[in-house]
């Protein structure tokens, strides 16, 4: 039986990524849905772009950023007195980039089917926007939210580019299960690798069946 | 002066979109129902959501009563939801994820009777909506569904009800249907309205005052007769077909041939069965230029019901069509007549000559 801390150490970060996606996406994908702004366009294009850059790419710069020597990095040690880099919260904040396409487009998408009726509707009936947020337009959203956060969940458990590049390898820190599975077959102990990787195709299997039987049309397209 | 609170609507706005410009200025009191009329396109669900604060790219003022709700010289624009006004869409718009009591209890909970709770139960007694409280919005029918939305809407305590085409979405039977409620609506609940359609009869039935739009421009103000029999289009083409407004009392039921009786001055009229009213009831029947026939003698052998007597008014030539205007006058009201220019040779009618305006009674039928 391989080490299963690799799957508990994926499963917390996939966790923390999901619940701060929920809370960058949602007004962001509540943003876009609605605006008509000339930066709409250049905006998706940034929040699709984890879509089709490599993760060398994605991880290398993220790298930089985090690094100490870096603003971010630089602060976070300060602050914390701890690199961000190789390190469980930066890997965190590596996800949340690399994630974050996963979170806004099915939102987005599901935004923009409510429309702005049901909202204008609340708002004549002296619903204030926030309200009409939540009691309208999060319902008929739920969906959506299921969808977004289940492909987020699920992306982020299957990351590894980005992972490598800015969280290297440290047991209980940054090895992630696809970390292990790679240093299982590197170190040629197959048996173990079979096992994670199995594991790993189930429950992607199980979470693209439960996505496509919500509905589809929520998903992501690039 | 007057007890009850103003009710005069001040608009002066502009709004430019690529395509299309509104610039309306009015200054109406509002009594009852007023009808906002005019062709596909020309504004008046514009100048609906205008005023109710969904257009944000208009421009100008808006005053209701004593409230401003937009003076853009000084930057003020009051936010839809805190302006007092109940909006009815023409696809109602009802919350999907509600039932009909939840969607009525979302807008009671955030509206201005929230404390009220009989406010709730009369407008629920009123719509007759008792039956369908615990079922799906979604399991509604069109008439039902409407009437959950002014429901919805009344339940929210407006101090002015904007009503976007709430008929136009829906067929003969349900208009049928929601028709009765929205006549009631002044009467029992006192609240101005704003009825938008391009459907002259509705108008007819709803609407004692008649704004005019077209292109996104006020033509005309006034009584439903004068702008919906045409009179104040003088000298241009009517962009809809003209009509007559009947004012007649009820005289009596004949229940067997589900018919109705009622004067129109001295001569009577049979009309299909109207099961609101009662003998001595006023009523107003509407009657479209294209619907009445001309004879110059009694006619025998028709079908026809209705055979008014009366004189040869105005006779006009429609440049450039077939048709000319022909009205007759009975008992002090001209009735319009569109035939065609043959006709008015062939007969030869003059000014002041006698003539029979007849109409089929199946026409005042089943529409609105």
């Amino acid at each position: 039986m391989p080490d299963l801390g690799p799957l508990w150490l994926s499963l917390a970060l996939a966790s923390v990524t999901t619940v701060i996606l929920l809370f960058i996406g949602t007004p962001l994908a509540w943003w876009l849905s609605g605006t008509q702004s000339r930066l709409r366009p250049a905006i998706e294009a940034v929040t699709a772009l984890p879509l089709v850059l490599p993760p060398t790419v994605l991880g290398f710069y993220i790298l930089i950023a985090l690094g100490p020597t870096s603003p971010i990095g630089g602060f976070w040690l300060k602050v914390t007195g701890e690199a961000l880099t190789f390190s469980f919260s930066g890997l965190v904040i590596a996800s949340v980039v690399y994630s974050l396409p996963f979170m806004v487009q099915p939102l987005q998408n599901a935004f923009s089917a409510v429309g702005r009726g049901p909202v204008e509707a609340a708002a004549t009936l002296r619903a204030n926007p926030l309200d009409a947020f939540f009691y309208v337009v999060v319902p008929l959203s739920a969906r959506g939210f299921v969808t977004a956060a289940v492909l987020t969940f699920a992306h982020t458990i299957g990351e590894f580019g980005v992972v490598l590049m800015v969280g290297g390898n440290i047991p209980g820190e940054t090895r992630v299960i696809s970390i292990a599975i790679y240093e299982h077959v590197e170190t040629l102990k197959y048996s173990e690798a079979h096992i994670l990787s199995v594991g790993l195709i189930a429950f992607a299997f199980a979470v693209l069946l439960l996505v496509y039987s919500i509905r589809r049309g929520n998903g992501i397209n690039v | 002066m007057s007890e009850l609170p103003s009710t005069i609507l001040s608009v002066a706005v502009q709004v430019a979109y690529p395509n299309f410009r509104l610039d309306v200025n009015l200054n109406e009191s509002l009594d009852g129902t007023v009808g906002l009329f005019g062709p596909s396109g020309s504004g008046k669900s514009t100048l609906l959501r205008v005023i109710a604060g969904l257009e944000p790219l208009a421009l100008g003022t808006i005053g209701f009563g004593d409230e401003r709700w937009q003076d853009s010289a000084v930057q003020r624009n009051v936010p839809p939801h805190h302006r007092p006004v109940g909006y009815v869409f023409q696809r109602a718009r009802l919350f999907p994820h509600l039932s009909v009591e939840g969607n009525l209890e979302f807008a009671h909970s955030r509206g201005s009777r929230a404390s009220d709770i009989d406010a709730k139960e009369e407008v629920i007694v009123a719509m007759n909506l008792g039956s369908l409280l615990s079922r799906d919005v979604d399991g509604l029918s069109g008439g039902e569904t409407q009437r959950v939305a002014l429901a919805r809407t009344l339940v929210s305590g407006p101090k002015i009800l904007l009503l976007d085409e709430p008929l136009a979405a829906l067929d003969v039977r349900a208009k049928n249907d929601i028709f009765p409620y929205l006549e009631a609506l002044p009467a029992r609940f006192g609240i101005p309205s704003l009825f938008v359609s391009h459907s002259v009869h509705e108008m007819v039935r709803l609407a004692e005052k008649v704004i005019a739009l077209d292109e996104g421009r006020v033509t005309a103000v006034g009584g439903a007769s004068e702008i919906l029999g045409g009179a104040l289009y003088a000298g241009h083409a009517l962009p809809f077909e003209p009509v007559s407004i009947l004012n007649v009392t009820v005289s009596g039921h004949l229940p067997d041939l589900r018919l109705t009786q009622v004067l129109f001055g001295d001569q009577q009229l049979t009309v299909p069965e109207m099961s609101t009213v009662v003998k001595g009831d006023q009523a107003r029947l509407s009657v479209s230029a294209a619907d009445i026939v001309i004879a110059t003698s009694y006619p025998e052998n028709l079908s026809v019901r209705n055979v008014l007597f009366g004189t040869v008014g105005q006779i006009i030539e429609m440049p450039g069509s077939a048709f000319a205007m022909v009205t007759v006058d009975v008992g002090g009201t001209p009735l319009k007549a569109r035939i065609t220019r043959e006709a008015v040779k062939d007969l030869g009618l003059e000014r002041g000559g006698p003539a029979y305006a007849l109409i089929k009674t199946a026409i005042f039928d089943h529409r609105g």
